[in-house]
Order: structure tokens, then C-alpha cells, then sequence
């Protein structure tokens, strides 16, 4: 392996804001999605997650101008995901700006899409999301999810998982409910399941209280790992958590080894 | 005096982070498939994300392969950016299609060879010293996310024309052709608009030196 592990920081977006408790120091306005990506970009996030959780149709478009302003100030990837439910809907955010859009209940109320998307677009810019947790009855023993973990959709979350990737999904964000805000750990149980069946990068999300729960992750299978709250909450930084997966032999991204004054030399117009 | 740049628009995603970084690194850009523009510009930039087949249909629908011939004729310098990159390469194979590329380098950019697909992420390129395109990146990794790729370089040079500088990277352990300096035409398999100030080191290489 030489691509390196990605660490993605998850923000909350609704109605334009991020919500779900950011605590950053020197930063003015906390509730911003464009300052916090950019404050993310300088600590070395290899990509960035928007989650538009804006219950409200008609203000579904206060996402896009988070996701203009976003990819005109950073310049890494940027995932968008929340109520996406058909190719139109992936076409104004890709439009917007986004690189890749993640696609979770809409994909589970119609699979079709998922190839709709693909075939229109290519794999790589689907990402799809299934929020899974432990269910007795199901043949893998995981159940797919929605509303937040709260209602069991009666699917088999590996069998969603393999057959979204079938389908034409090119990375799968796996969020293990049943971890999920304990910050205990990832569900290495789950990763492992799940990279055992799916070829795709996995993703891997839910769980993580310290830097050290990281790398663990990796060794069960993820490709990258996605948190929210604890980069929200200075807990973990990013830099911390690629020094414990570089400690641990796993390749990172070291950013901004290049001085500012060299950067500016190279005569960027902001 | 500003650098003009054109961004070919063929209906291919995300155009609005190659126009920004594109400014950022200095030139002055219009995203357009207008034919006129598109062979004058200073510069000629072709994007590209999805199939390569898909992306060859919308590129000939805006005579880009013509666009991509006569700049090149002329010595006026294009870069091409992922799948922008493969259709510069003789033929694309997709799920066993074959489709023609533009043919400006012999090869085929085919399926990697790997477990875990699509590449997707920071990787390291291997870069000759004498790469322009590089220089003052030093050893950072550049943001790739795509499954087919140029696994071989078939250009031969015969010592008389000065021979491309080739670029690579490896994912698991198949290597691939991740960046070309040939003349006025290069391309990168990554993503420099999306590779944070490496790739904005790497843009300004390209525009400082049309």
C-alpha cells in the first residue's frame, strides 16, 4: 500500500450552518462550513465530508452556496451527502463544486440509482453511505439503518454493501451505529465484514475517542477514517492522528512540510 | 501581462476547482468550448472525470481532439488533467470496449491491476530530476482517484527529438504512467486543482512556463 490512509473531519451542515457542537478556539464565527473547511485543510485533512441535514426542502439550496464558497477556497476533495436521491440531485452538487457525493436512504428506497449515477458520472464520484449496526436475525448478523441508526430498514448490511459496490458505488463510508458517539473505538468487527466483501475503499466511521482507536481501524480493512465530534472538539487533532498511523506503519500525507515563504514564492493569488 | 487559459468545457463534472486553482496559480481563465478561443488561449487545460468513453463522445462533440491537433502543431502548450489525461493515449479498454483515444501517444489505459479499486487518495509520484512540472514539490503526495490508467509508456524516441519526461506511481504493486512532459503537451493522472499547494506548485509550474 502506498496511497496514503485518509483522515476526513465530517461536518453537520443544516440550513447553511454546521451544527453538533464545534469548539475551536480563534476561530469567530464556529458555525461557518467555509472557515472550518479551511481551517481542516490547514491542519492536513486529505478530504472533507459535508452532511446536509437541512430537514427542510425548500432550504435544501443553502448547501450549494456552503459547497461554492468551500471549493473556491480549498483545494482538496469534498464529499456531499444528505437527500441525495437521483442524478439531477448529484449533477447541481457536482456543478456546485463537490468532487463526490454520498448517497445513503435515497440509494436504499431505489439501488437503481446507484448505476444511474455511475453511468452518468463514473463510479468514483459515489460514495455510498450505510449506516449499519448489529441486528440478530440478519444471515451477516449487521442490519442496514436509517434515521440515524433508529429504524432498521430489514436489509443485510453486508449484502447492501457488496451489492452497492456491484451496482457501481466506488467507496463505501461505512458508519457503525452501534459505536457510534461512545468513543470507544471503531467496530473493527464490522470493518473487517465489510472489507471482506467490497473491493471499493471503505471508509470507516463511528466510534473514535483518541488517536490511538485509529489505527486499528486501518488494520481491520478501512482505507481512510472519518470522525466528527472529536475533531470538532479539539479531542483528537489530525496531525495526531496521522503521527499514530505513521507510528504504526501506515502511510500519511504529510502537509505544509513546504514554508510559507515558499509557497509564496510560487506567486498564488488568493 | 495576464496568461490566458482556457478550461475545455465538454460537459465533464467539477469544473469550478480547476478554474479557481487554475487563477490561483496565475492565469487569467475562461471555461469555454468555443473552438476559436480554445485554439488561442496561452494555454488549453482539458479536464475529465467519468469514462473514457463518455469523455471521447463529449470531446469530439466540441472538436477537442481537433482543438488538442492544432495547438499541438502550432507548439502551444495543453495539459490534461485524469481522464483528460487518458484520452491523450491511443485507446481506452473499458468492461472489455475498446474506444479511440486522441492518439497523441501510443498505448492503452486499461483496468490497474490491484485489490482494492478505484485508486482513490494521496499517493506519491515518482518524478525525474529534470522535470519541470515538479520542480519545488519536493517529495508530496498528489490526490488520484480513478481504476484505469496507463500501465506501460510506448513512445520510443530515437535520439533525434528530445525524449518525454514520465512520471509514476504505484498502487499496491501495479505502476502506472502518473504524469507526461512531452513538448507542449502534459498531463497528470491526478488531480493537481485538488492537491491542496503541491498541486497549486505544480499549476503554477505549468502557467509560469506559457
Amino acid at each position: 500500500m502506498t496511497v496514503a490512509v485518509r483522515v476526513i473531519p465530517c461536518l453537520d451542515v443544516d440550513d447553511g450552518r454546521v451544527v453538533k457542537g464545534v469548539n475551536f478556539e480563534g476561530l469567530r464565527d464556529v458555525g461557518d462550513p467555509v472557515a472550518l473547511a479551511r481551517r481542516y485543510d490547514a491542519e492536513g485533512a486529505d478530504e472533507l465530508t459535508f452532511l446536509d441535514i437541512t430537514a427542510s426542502k425548500d432550504r435544501r439550496d443553502t448547501v450549494l452556496e456552503v459547497v461554492r464558497h468551500t471549493a473556491e477556497q480549498v483545494f482538496i476533495p469534498l464529499t456531499v451527502g444528505g437527500g441525495v436521491r437521483s442524478v439531477e440531485d448529484v449533477d447541481v452538487l457536482l456543478r456546485a463544486g463537490a468532487d463526490k457525493v454520498a448517497i445513503n436512504t435515497g440509494a436504499i428506497a431505489r439501488p437503481e440509482v446507484i448505476a444511474e449515477i455511475a453511468n452518468r458520472f463514473g463510479r468514483q464520484v459515489l460514495v455510498l453511505s450505510v449506516d449499519a449496526r448489529r441486528a440478530e436475525g440478519m444471515p451477516s448478523g449487521f442490519e442496514v439503518t436509517t434515521h440515524g441508526g433508529g429504524v432498521g430498514a430489514g436489509v443485510d448490511a453486508l449484502e447492501w454493501a457488496r451489492r452497492g459496490a456491484e451496482l457501481g458505488a466506488g467507496e463505501i463510508l461505512l458508519n457503525a451505529m452501534d459505536a457510534d458517539g461512545t468513543r470507544e473505538g471503531f467496530d473493527l468487527e464490522l470493518i473487517a465484514a465489510v472489507r471482506h466483501v467490497v473491493s471499493t475503499p471503505v471508509i470507516a466511521s463511528g466510534g473514535a475517542g483518541e488517536s490511538g482507536h485509529f489505527p486499528p481501524a486501518v488494520e481491520a480493512g478501512a482505507d481512510a477514517v472519518l470522525a466528527a465530534s472529536v475533531f470538532h472538539f479539539e479531542t483528537v487533532s489530525i496531525g495526531a492522528v496521522k503521527a499514530e498511523l505513521a507510528g504504526r506503519g501506515f502511510p500519511v500525507r504529510i502537509a505544509g512540510k513546504r514554508s510559507d515563504a515558499e509557497v509564496s514564492r510560487t506567486q498564488l493569488r488568493d | 501581462m495576464t496568461t490566458t487559459v482556457t478550461l475545455l468545457d465538454y460537459g465533464s463534472g467539477n469544473l469550478r476547482s480547476a478554474e479557481r486553482a487554475l487563477s490561483r496559480a496565475g492565469a487569467d481563465v475562461t471555461v469555454t468550448a468555443d473552438f476559436e478561443v480554445a485554439c488561442n488561449a496561452a494555454g488549453l487545460a482539458v479536464p475529465g472525470v467519468g469514462a473514457f468513453a463518455a469523455c471521447m463522445q463529449g470531446l469530439r462533440r466540441v472538436r477537442g481532439p481537433e482543438i488538442i491537433g492544432r495547438r499541438l502543431a502550432g507548439g502551444r502548450p495543453v495539459l490534461g488533467i485524469c481522464v483528460g489525461h487518458q484520452v491523450l493515449f491511443e485507446m481506452g479498454v473499458e468492461h472489455g470496449v475498446e474506444t479511440a483515444g486522441c492518439g497523441e501517444w501510443p498505448g492503452t489505459v486499461e483496468l490497474l491491476d490491484a485489490h482494492v479499486l478505484p485508486h482513490s487518495g494521496w499517493n506519491t509520484v515518482d518524478a525525474p530530476a529534470e522535470s519541470r512540472m515538479f520542480a519545488g514539490t519536493g517529495d508530496e503526495r498528489f490526490y488520484f482517484v480513478h481504476s484505469y490508467a496507463a500501465r506501460r509508456w510506448e513512445l520510443v524516441t530515437d535520439g533525434r527529438t528530445r525524449a518525454p519526461t514520465v512520471s509514476w506511481a504505484t498502487h499496491e504493486s501495479d505502476r502506472f504512467v502518473a504524469a507526461v512532459e512531452n513538448g507542449p503537451l502534459w498531463a497528470t493522472q491526478f488531480h493537481p486543482e485538488k492537491s491542496g499547494d503541491a498541486g497549486a506548485v505544480l499549476l503554477s509550474n505549468w502557467v509560469k512556463s506559457l
